[in-house]
């Protein structure tokens, strides 16, 4: 009962709030387009009349959010998941590039972190530089890699994955060093004290104590990992995905689809964050953690 | 002399420099380093094995004249390499690059060196923990050079960074005005109405406990959105100018903002907050003098995860229509033009902005939150 006062109640009513408040800025943009169209119409209306008009344009400049739900149903359920207009095809193209891009950039950081906590000459010379690049914006190089890529003639998943990996490897790799150093001092001594070897402490000590870094930080990865998949999908002369989606929309001023393929993009990624949040609690539990 | 005599019983102290006497014995024997019909300067590579032997000479020395002959050897004999390089673009022959890789590895063993170094002076500190990520950004610097011309990469795939840095003094017109537009007008304004509203809603939050609930788990699933596609419809709303960057820039930073504020104001002890209480101290008293400086390293926090988030939003959002300056417009136009150079100097100039950015934000941080043992510590 506790979760229902404490939570749900606050949550449900700011969301209604919000849309409320979406009802109300839908109806005053698009009502100076509106008003436009009914005079060269001729057309007068009542005042409910021309609020309804406002919230079922085509081409509205603010959607209404029932245009947007109806849009999202239409294309997500009514259409065969192979159609060039189903989200479900849009969205698992970026998946599929998304996840590509995680794996092998959670792999790489992994393998970087293990270096960096192994090695102290990499510990000083390559960790500045993993912090500062966290300060640079990289998806400025999304659309050179793309282009430079289909150059040569690597094109489709590769590349997207490729920027993909190149976000979500960051957050990994810090997360990781500070999770294979996070064993205390007396734990490192006990382990000494029963002459175990690097390896072993590594394996037993380290890895174990390293876990719930390495899911924190791989949330993190893979929401990064799901907007380097969409931009990486802009430069590509729209081709298919949700970003593709966006920029088409963008060009033939479809806002209704803008906005669906927004909340689809929402859904991948909480879905994502959801996975492995889920996948961490299997794990932590497997090795004995508490619940918290 | 006595240490071109030492070179005659080079004796390696450290696997790196025996692989380096390996590889510089196999460039030899390879010999010619540069392919027909390039000309092979025998000269200039004699003193490039000169430079390597000697840094391998001086390999077994105490660890600091070791490392600063070991810096000077390998780092001018891979001068002289990239040297030679000029007129012979794409012509190198495997024995080049067995020279890089021995010039590495005695760089290598130099950040080693170093790194085992723990000098008593804070300045010689200080000098370290800059000099050696430097000698590793360096060496990102020299491979990319000696591949892309010395296999004669084309240049629409991967310019060299030397013709990036050219174009860099070339365009500085073109570039400030780029900076000018993206970053002084859409980044900065969006960063600081952003932030504001996050900061102010935060406050709001904290002081009503159903809003805090509410909002809370929405800003914390929002962080995981990828916001950066509202770019299209902000675009469609504010026009093509600045004020549609600036508008997708606030809605980036606000989140951010707003959990790591909310997460600050609850951080101050049960004590402190009593001892207030004991003062009789108001709300707002209780806020100002306790509870805002105990959050600052969380708000600060978020100022600097925001530096970032802005430039993003900035660049990424001209992808979807800018007037004819910007850095996002350069870049999606000059790819499409294929002067690849002037989107690295692009990338360059963001990469420096960034930084600076964040530093300034850093400063800002250590000067405000000067008592908080991270800073204190050192």
């Amino acid at each position: 009962m506790d979760s229902l006062r404490d939570k749900i109640i606050p949550v449900t009513t700011i969301l209604l709030g919000l849309v409320a408040v979406w009802y109300v800025a839908a109806v005053f943009m698009n009502a100076p387009f509106q008003r436009d169209l009914d005079r060269r119409g001729n057309v007068t209306r009542t005042t409910l009349e021309f609020v309804q008009a406002t919230l079922s344009q085509p081409k509205p400049t603010l959607p209404a959010p029932h245009q947007v739900a109806a849009n999202f149903f239409e294309n997500t359920f009514l259409r065969k998941i192979t159609s060039n207009r189903s989200l479900v095809y849009h969205s698992w193209v970026t998946l599929s590039s998304t996840l590509v891009g995680f794996l092998f950039g959670t792999a790489l950081g992994i393998a970087i972190a293990v270096g960096i906590v192994h090695l102290k000459s990499l510990d000083r010379s390559l960790m500045p530089w993993i912090i500062a690049s966290q300060t640079i914006p990289i998806l400025a190089i999304a659309p050179m890699i793309i282009v430079v890529l289909a150059a040569v003639n690597v094109t489709g998943l590769i590349p997207k994955a490729l920027i993909s990996t190149y976000l979500s490897f960051f957050p990994v790799a810090v997360g990781m060093v500070k999770g294979l150093r996070s064993p205390e001092i007396m734990h490192l001594d006990l382990m000494h004290t029963y002459n175990a070897s690097a390896n072993q402490i590594f394996w037993k000590l380290r890895v174990p104590a390293s876990v719930p870094f390495l899911f924190a930080s791989m949330k993190v990865a893979v929401a990064a990992s799901l907007v380097g998949a969409i931009v990486g999908e802009l430069p590509t002369g729209a081709v298919a995905g949700i970003g593709s989606k966006l920029l088409a929309g963008s060009y033939y001023s479809q806002t209704i689809d803008i906005w669906a393929a927004l909340v689809a993009g929402s859904v991948v990624a909480a879905l994502l964050v959801a996975l492995v949040g889920l996948a961490g609690k299997i794990v932590e539990r497997a090795m004995g953690a508490q619940p918290a | 002399m006595m240490e071109l005599l030492s070179l005659s019983t080079v004796t390696p102290k450290s696997w790196q420099s025996y692989v380096a006497l390996a590889l510089i014995l196999a460039a030899v024997l390879l010999w010619p380093i540069f392919a027909e019909p390039a000309t092979s300067d025998i000269g200039s590579f004699s003193f490039v094995l000169l430079f390597l032997l000697v840094a391998i000479g001086a390999d077994g020395f105490p660890p600091k004249p070791a490392a600063g002959v070991l810096f000077v050897g390998a780092h001018g004999a891979v001068l002289i390499l990239l040297a030679m390089l000029l007129g012979n673009e794409g012509a190198a022959r495997p024995p080049f690059y067995l020279l890089m890789a021995a010039a590495w590895l005695l760089a290598w063993r130099c950040i080693a060196l170093l790194s085992g170094l723990q000098p008593a002076a804070r300045w010689a500190q200080i000098l370290l923990r800059l000099v050696i990520p430097a000698i590793f950004g360096l060496w990102l610097l020299i491979f990319w050079e000696a591949i892309t011309r010395g296999a004669g990469i084309p240049f629409i795939l991967l310019p060299p960074p030397s013709a990036v840095g050219a174009r860099i003094a070339n365009s500085l017109p073109i570039l400030a005005a780029d900076v000018q537009q993206t970053i002084f007008k859409a980044a900065l304004a969006g960063y600081a109405m952003g932030c504001a509203a996050g900061f102010v809603t935060a406050i709001l939050a904290d002081r009503f406990l159903f809003l805090r609930r509410g909002l809370m788990p929405i800003g914390n699933m929002v962080s995981a959105l990828p916001i950066i596609g509202v770019a299209p419809i902000m675009v469609m709303w504010f026009g093509f100018g600045w004020e549609s960057k600036a508008a997708v820039v606030v809605i980036m930073t606000f989140f951010p903002m707003l959990v790591n504020t909310v997460a600050g104001l609850a951080a101050s002890g049960h004590m402190e907050r009593d001892l207030m209480r004991t003062y009789a101290s108001s709300y707002w008293q209780t806020l100002f003098k306790l509870r805002l400086p105990a959050a600052a390293p969380f708000i600060f926090n978020a100022l600097k995860i925001n530096s970032t988030l802005a430039l993003i939003g900035a660049i990424v959002a001209e992808f979807f229509g800018t007037p004819v300056v910007g850095m996002g417009f350069r870049i999606s136009t000059e790819v499409g033009r294929m002067n690849i150079d002037m989107v690295w100097a692009e990338i360059a100039v963001a990469a420096l902005a960034g930084s600076v950015f964040y530093g300034v934000v850093a400063l800002f941080e250590r000067a405000a939150t000067f008592w908080h043992p991270s800073v204190r510590g050192g």
